[in-house]
């Protein structure tokens, strides 16, 4: 019998990645793509692959397995691949290409990308993702991304998030529009020539296992409401992540997790779930009625100085009244070396920290001030407003259209905001999950990041993982394929399809009075409460607590309008909040267990005198991939140990 | 704030559609039009009523998937997209009447959302460059002048949101494809697919029912990230141009 720990949860054996070669770290994808078994083109038109989601990871992958000559079904809940939510990503994308000579290198991509992590992330994935870097650039470019140039003619760098080098590529400030467009044409080009089929408004309700193998998925027509099943040889989620479960994020409206949690419930274990990476600078939240968060790009802190009033009793003073002496440029004072420039997790906690002293500026949500100063007035003085403007003006532009404050005159306001989800399915070196034939791509993968990410590498991992990981490692399991030809009949492919028709039943037939929405608002609150920036091991047994009823009200007391037979945003909305629900209650039970602080995740109980994060790698250093065990059961704890053999792990320090 | 809404209601392509009206008090002005639209449906929940369908997804101006046309214009009085508008630019006691995209090629889904798969099918028509995955060679193998690479950026910039069609009295999608055609024109890495492209793209444009443009200008004075209408005159030199090869390969 195992033991219950902590009453939530019970530990299971140890996970271990069994695909990373052995041997030195820059041999280690050689190594993997010469060991992997091949298909013969001949062969690859009898077999079959099916993707969900067409952002970078999902587009990527859908467009080059197409070019390789298997027959792929794509899906996407848009109307369009163009409008996945990579298209959002404003700041640039890394490559170790030295275009500046300024001794950049593989070696040292994937250094900065382990010591950002915190230490949590696998150091053969991530030196594979440092080593692929340079030929994402080099795709790009020849598919037509416009990548800024020089007057030479050559490619431009900008540094990035803290960066000693330039290796950040960019597109003015819409990178992620540019690299999405780039493989969404690519994608279309297959769709042309036949390799692809693409399924727009169609919704993921469910994965089809059979045999222990990942065979299919059933879908929902978001338009008609016909419920169909897909069989294939192998599964590819690059779904994204799951921010969305704390409501106000910076995720599009509709980012899910239910992709990844319904493959969770068949048996894909999900790795290091409480991870989720907060952003410093988005613009606050305003009223009740807010839907969502603008971020602000992270590169206006290298001009831009953060403050707040120094007096309570000033806070609601105009900022241009409140003198010099009266500011408390926070950042500065307490970490002197980097100043404004922190990385994102130390900036968001600070943020924090000043809006719970009661520094806090701008309008008061829930009794609290969520705001601070981003003041450019210094900036404005040095550089002159036009260069203030050539480096900023979109930003400042896009600033004044959504607060009518203009930072050229007033400081702008900023505040953290949920912004990118670090875990996901767990996966090994091949971005297999744990159900055979279910392959995890990008965000929704826990891979490559650890515990938090740094600025331009998330648009690398979903192009690296779309374009050059899946494509190669893929093959090794399709070698087996085709297997057994699975139809409607089959008990796998019926029950899979009739719990989704059951399920679809059971929300239509809810007859509460509350919208799925404010659940959705209620459970949000809670998550940026207490598994938010600061956890404690008191806030998050409450949590606990307030999810399970709150859930428990859901089932008893929400509605869903409309008719299930055509476009119904409630009904979708219902799915995936049903599902957000028993995720938060995971999130926050990895949250109570990892007793550490690391990256973006501060556990209160854990930090060093001077108030800064304090990790237990004699403890904690391991990946937490959880298996689920059943409606209220409690899940199973696997640890996959991080074992660190070319760096070195440090306290990071950034005073 | 205190805005009367008259929004429009069809249930599919076939239904004749019809407007519906109410009122809504209390609309912040720091809100988006999306917002504005959320609390409508919140209300009519509330009532008993079925709420308002319409598209949304990033609300950050830049998936392109919103789309309405407000009191007679797409994305509404300002030059931007309908998430990034915000009731401000309202004043209290106003009447707004919202509208689906009316483009032959876009049928209506239901309510305000339309499908816009003819501009999916525009793309696939030849809007790309033929490169297989790993096939690259080094980026900077081939030269881009600056000031190439920033007009195709200019053009690459288009959402897709086909606010350019609602707005054209032909509705026309003929900017959404000249940034296309004219993107991948401009940089060296699109020259050999250059000549088919233009004719290819134009062709599937008119197959999917667009009408033809006769340069009245209404697309690129509505279009949320400023697509330059010259576009459309350099996308009919390269549709020249590429006639001109042609008639020169079948003389020769």
């Amino acid at each position: 019998m195992t033991e219950l720990i902590q009453g939530l949860y019970t530990e299971g054996e140890p996970i271990a990645d069994t695909k990373a070669p052995d041997g030195p770290l820059a041999d280690k994808w050689n190594t993997r793509k010469f060991n992997a078994r091949l298909v013969n083109p001949a062969n690859r038109r009898k077999m079959s692959v099916i993707v969900v989601g067409s952002g970078l990871a999902g587009a990527a992958a859908a467009a080059s397995l197409g070019e390789m000559g298997y027959p792929v079904k794509v899906f996407y809940y848009q109307d369009s691949a163009r409008r996945a939510h990579s298209i959002a990503a404003q700041g640039g994308i890394n490559a170790a290409k030295n275009y500046k000579n300024d001794n950049d290198s593989t070696y040292r991509l994937f250094y900065d990308t382990i010591k950002g992590g915190d230490y949590r992330a696998r150091e053969s994935n991530v030196y594979r993702l440092a080593e692929v870097s340079a030929n994402i650039i080099d795709q790009c470019v020849a598919q037509g991304v416009p990548f800024a140039r020089e007057y030479g003619g050559y490619l431009d760098n900008r540094s990035f998030g803290g960066v000693q080098v330039s290796r950040t590529f960019y597109a003015r400030g819409q990178t992620g529009q540019q690299l999405l467009i780039g493989a969404y044409q690519a994608l279309m080009r297959q769709v042309a020539a036949g390799t692809v089929k693409a399924y727009d408004r169609h919704e993921m309700m469910e994965l089809i296992v059979k045999d222990g193998r990942a065979r299919g998925i059933v879908t929902r027509d978001m338009v008609s409401g016909q419920i169909e099943t897909f069989v294939a040889d192998a599964v590819v989620l690059a779904t994204g992540g799951y921010g969305n479960v704390f409501f106000l994020s910076t995720n599009a409206m509709g980012c899910n997790a239910s992709a990844i949690w319904r493959a969770h419930r068949k048996g894909a274990y999900f790795a290091n779930p409480c991870y989720t990476q907060i952003h410093p600078t988005c613009i606050p939240q305003h009223g009740d009625y807010q839907s969502k968060l603008t971020l602000m790009s992270e590169s206006l802190r290298n001009d831009g100085r953060i403050w707040v009033p120094k007096k309570k009793e000033d806070c609601k003073k105009d900022p241009r009244d409140i003198p010099e002496e009266d500011r408390d440029y926070y950042l500065e004072r307490i970490y002197p070396a980097f100043g404004n420039l922190v990385p994102r997790d130390i900036a968001s906690r600070q943020a924090k920290n000043m809006c719970d002293e009661g520094r806090g500026v701008g309008p008061e949500i829930d009794g609290v001030a969520r705001g601070v100063y981003l003041d450019f007035a210094d900036a404005i003085q040095r550089m002159g407003r036009e260069a203030v403007s050539a480096k900023y003006g979109n930003l400042f532009d896009m600033y004044k259209r959504i607060t009518d404050d203009d930072p050229y005159e007033v400081p702008m306001r900023i505040y953290p905001a949920v912004h990118y989800t670090m875990g996901g399915l767990w996966v090994d070196y091949d971005l297999e999950s744990t159900i055979p034939g279910l392959y995890v791509t990008g965000e929704a993968n826990f891979s490559d990041h650890g515990a938090n990410r740094l600025g331009a590498s998330a648009l690398m991992q979903g192009l690296a993982d779309g374009y050059f990981v899946l494509p190669n490692t893929i093959n090794d399991y399709l070698a087996d394929a085709p297997f057994e030809s699975l139809d409607a009949a089959d008990p796998a492919v019926a029950e899979a399809r009739q719990n989704v028709e059951e399920r679809v039943g059971t929300f239509m037939n809810m007859k509460g009075t509350h919208s799925v929405d404010y659940f959705h608002k209620k459970l949000g609150s809670i998550m940026w409460e207490r598994c938010g920036m600061e956890r404690t091991a008191e806030g998050l047994r409450k949590a606990v607590g307030e999810i399970r009823e709150l859930h428990e009200q859901f089932w008893r007391d929400a509605r869903v309008p409309g008719s299930a037979k055509d476009l119904n945003n409630s009904l979708e909305k219902a799915g995936r909040v049903a599902d957000f629900f028993e995720l938060a209650e995971l999130m926050c039970i990895d949250a109570l267990h990892r007793e550490e602080s690391c990256g973006g995740h501060f556990r209160a109980e854990s930090q060093t005198p001077e108030g800064e994060a304090l990790r237990h790698d004699d403890r904690f250093a391991y990946v937490a991939a959880w298996e689920w065990t059943g409606e209220s059961q409690p899940p199973v704890l696997h640890k996959e140990d991080l074992n660190y053999q070319f760096v070195h792990m440090t306290q990071r320090s950034y005073k | 704030m205190r805005i009367n809404l008259e929004y429009w209601r069809q249930n599919g392509p076939d239904d004749p559609g019809h407007f519906e009206k109410r009122t809504l008090e209390n609309v912040d002005d720091h809100a988006s039009f999306l917002e504005m639209l959320d609390v409508l449906n919140e209300e009519l929940f509330a009532a008993g009523e079925e709420p308002v369908a319409f598209d949304s997804d990033c609300r950050e101006g830049i998936c392109g998937m919103c789309g309405l046309v407000i009191n007679g214009d797409p994305h509404g009085p300002e030059r931007t997209t309908t998430c990034q508008l915000h009731m401000r630019s309202f004043k209290d006691g106003d009447t707004i009447t919202i509208e689906p995209w009316r483009v032959a090629a876009f049928p209506v889904i239901k309510d305000l959302a339309v499908d816009r798969s003819a501009l999916d099918r525009i793309v696939q028509a030849g809007g790309y460059i033929s490169v297989n995955t790993g096939a690259a060679p080094d980026a900077h193998s081939q030269l881009v002048p600056k000031a190439n690479a920033d007009r195709a950026f200019e053009a690459a910039a288009c959402i897709g949101c086909g606010a350019c069609a609602a707005a054209c009295p032909n509705g026309s999608a003929m900017l959404f494809t000249s940034a296309k055609v004219m993107h991948l024109g401009l940089l060296p890495q699109g020259e050999p697919e250059r000549r088919d492209r233009v004719v290819n793209m134009l062709v599937q444009q008119d197959e999917e029912g667009f009408g033809g443009c006769t340069n009245t200008g209404a697309c690129a004075s509505v279009c949320p990230k400023e697509i330059p209408f010259e576009l459309i005159s350099l996308l009919n030199r390269e549709l020249i141009r590429s006639m001109h090869h042609k008639a020169r390969q079948r003389s020769a």
